[in-house]
């Protein structure tokens, strides 16, 4: 199905589909048991371009926005979910400067974005702050024409691989929440350095690292926006980015099924291919129609970001708990109908299903991103 | 520089049967892909172009329909191409072909270097590249697993040969034949899939060749096709068990004709 894909969504998906087959099936075991970046790959990404598609033309992108982002993940994600989140993470740490940056810090940043001459990452979460992203410590205090960040960012996604940091950080924490400010930190700043390198469960291939601020100084022209619209900044950079982690999560549950439907159509048992059974074609069926539905609302979710919607938190929230969820359950179901060999690393079900965990917990857990859909479904009610 | 890749549609030989009663291919339903060794000569192309400058021009001889390869060559990221197509040019062999590429070459003019791949996976011939540059009499280097050097005046490349290597120097202007060693072809990139969309593929036809149709397709052949036949299919062998004695006796006696289960 091919979703009355445009020509452009069409030919990335075919880019995707060939770097998929030549480049990362090949490799795609060995970076997840070795721990190990994929940067080959991510300059092959940036060779076809595909860091151009969500970034305005204007600065030096192809501007084709969340739709085309999502195929793309999407695409990637049934190859390896972690290289695809590897990608998708630039979008994440691009998305602060693209919805509030001022004009110079959009043509200073974007262009070396969109060529892939440079990666990007978001900074958010901390020790204490998880889905209580109010409770950020890291402070930035000004200093003359600087901010001074002191503070410890962690599980940053592209850490230590990126040059181009969005950080979120309080510049008055009195204020709690609406204390926060946004900042861009480049690699290499004096007082910015890198801990340690986290041992995930899934999607190894994705760098996963802390972020350390001592005494760091950085040029108040890196302040995104105004002070203190740090967490304004977070939230609408989240909101825009779940599509993403929907996309990513449709993907891997695909690759999942395909892999269920080839090797349910080799291995005989009881002298017949196993699809021939009914329990397992119930599955199969369940797992098609699971992805599909998830899928849809993802491009639903993108669609509408693309129109110009103020308000998708909402469909934004439903897509990335459901295509999560979806993802969960169909690599899950991928292990149980390979069986015995669905659990051994020789296949590769049993990586998309540790895999498919993390976008159940990222970018807001799913218990969160459904209070996020039951409070917005509460104001819209009453709004009448 | 001026480059130029010379391409060839070809069947997806990994898609393509053979008809065992009649020995010809069955086409129906097979795909026709770029012939995958022209992607590591286009890529060698663009490799060089983008460290020294210039352009790559991609040709093909072929019908209407072989245009999509020289999309697809494009959209990698080879500036502009060119499809020679003409009724003229059909049920043409190697030398035909050959004569009628290197008169594009000449036609284009100023050309550095033409690259082809070391061979088609259809015919197998290897012919083409090395008749052009006979054609044009342009020096060649076949079977390139490395180019080394390539400045506007001479180029340094490494053959891999039975033999082992050899490496060779040849003034240009250059025909290569490029092997699989030489690169990894690169992806599609989406500006260069949208550019080739939209892109005019110019036809050049005989008479912008100054050809005649007797040096072309057919006409221009040599080669005349008498017969194919597919090799009968080898038996398996046969297992001896026993002692080294016992088997060299039984082994003579086979070879002489006098086993009698031979």
């Amino acid at each position: 199905m091919d979703y009355m894909l445009n020509e452009d969504l069409l030919a990335i998906k075919e880019i995707c589909i060939e770097i998929g087959e030549k480049h990362i099936l090949p490799i795609r075991a060995e970076l997840d048991e070795e721990n190990k970046f994929p940067r080959e790959i991510m300059n092959i990404i940036a060779q076809s371009d595909l860091f151009t598609i969500y970034i305005p033309e204007e600065y030096g992108g192809t501007g084709m926005g969340s739709m085309a982002l999502a195929v793309a993940t999407e695409e990637l994600s049934r190859y390896c979910g972690g290289i695809a989140v590897s990608y998708a993470a630039n979008a994440l740490g691009a998305m602060p400067i693209l919805l509030m940056g001022s004009e110079e810090q959009k043509k200073k940043y974007l262009p070396q974005l969109a060529s892939g001459e440079k990666l990007c990452a978001f900074a958010l979460t901390e020790p204490e702050a998880g889905s209580d992203a109010g409770g950020v410590k890291t402070r930035a205090i000004k200093d003359g024409d600087h901010y001074i960040l002191n503070g410890t960012k962690q599980w940053i996604t592209n850490g230590g691989e990126a040059q181009i940091y969005t950080v979120i950080a309080l510049t008055d924490p009195e204020r709690g929440a609406r204390g926060a400010s946004a900042f861009i930190v480049e690699d290499g700043t004096p007082g910015f350095s890198y801990g340690k390198k986290e041992n995930k469960m899934g999607i190894r291939a994705s760098a996963t690292r802390e972020l350390i601020f001592e005494d760091c100084r950085i040029p108040a022209e890196n302040l995104i926006s105004r002070e203190g619209y740090g967490f304004m900044v977070a939230m609408k950079t989240l909101d825009n980015s779940r599509p993403g982690v929907a996309a990513q999560a449709v993907g891997i549950a695909q690759g999942a099924l395909d892999e269920a439907l080839k090797y349910s159509n080799e291995r005989k048992q009881f002298g017949v291919k196993i699809n021939s059974f009914q329990g397992l074609q119930f599955m199969l069926a369940d797992m098609g129609t699971l992805i599909e539905a998830a899928r849809a609302l993802t491009y639903t979710a993108a669609g509408l970001i693309d129109s110009g919607a103020k308000n998708f938190n909402k469909v934004s929230a439903m897509a990335k708990v459901f295509a999560s969820d979806v993802a969960m359950k169909v690599t899950t179901d991928a292990v149980q109908i390979l069986g015995g060999y669905g659990y051994m690393k020789e296949y590769p079900v049993e990586k998309m299903m540790r895999d498919a965990k993390i976008t159940q917990i990222y970018e807001g857990t799913n218990q969160i991103q459904r209070s996020v859909i039951a409070k917005a479904m509460i104001k819209e009610a009453h709004r009448k | 520089m001026k480059f130029v890749v010379a391409v060839k549609q070809v069947p997806d030989t990994a898609e393509v049967r053979i008809d065992p009663e009649r020995g010809t291919l069955i086409r129906d339903g097979v795909p026709s892909i770029m012939n995958p060794f022209d992607t590591y000569a286009l890529e060698e192309a663009m490799k060089w172009r983008d460290e020294l400058g210039g352009v790559v021009t991609v040709i093909t001889m072929g019908p209407p329909q072989a245009e999509s390869v020289l999309r697809e060559a494009i959209s990698m990221g080879a500036d502009d191409a060119i499809l020679i197509s003409d009724r003229a040019f059909a049920g043409a062999d190697t030398w035909a072909t050959s004569h009628t590429l290197a008169a594009a070459v000449a036609e284009l003019g100023d050309v550095d270097a033409v690259f082809f791949g070391k061979q088609a996976i259809d015919g197998d011939t290897a012919q083409t590249g090395p008749s052009v540059a006979a054609s044009l009499d342009w020096p060649q280097i076949t079977f390139v697993g490395k180019v080394r050097e390539l400045n506007k005046d001479f180029i340094t490349a490494e053959r891999y040969v039975e033999t082992g290597m050899q490496i060779v120097q040849a003034e240009l202007p250059v025909v290569l034949t490029i092997l699989k060693d030489a690169n990894v072809p690169r992806v599609p990139s989406l500006r260069g899939k949208m550019k080739s969309r939209k892109v005019q593929i110019p036809v050049w036809k005989l008479s912008d060749l100054g050809l005649t149709e007797a040096e072309t397709g057919l006409n221009g052949s040599p080669t005349k096709v008498v017969v194919t036949a597919t090799p009968e299919a080898r038996t398996g062998g046969q297992i001896h068990e026993g002692s080294t004695q016992e088997l060299v006796a039984r082994l003579a006696d086979l070879l002489l004709g006098e086993g009698g289960e031979a």
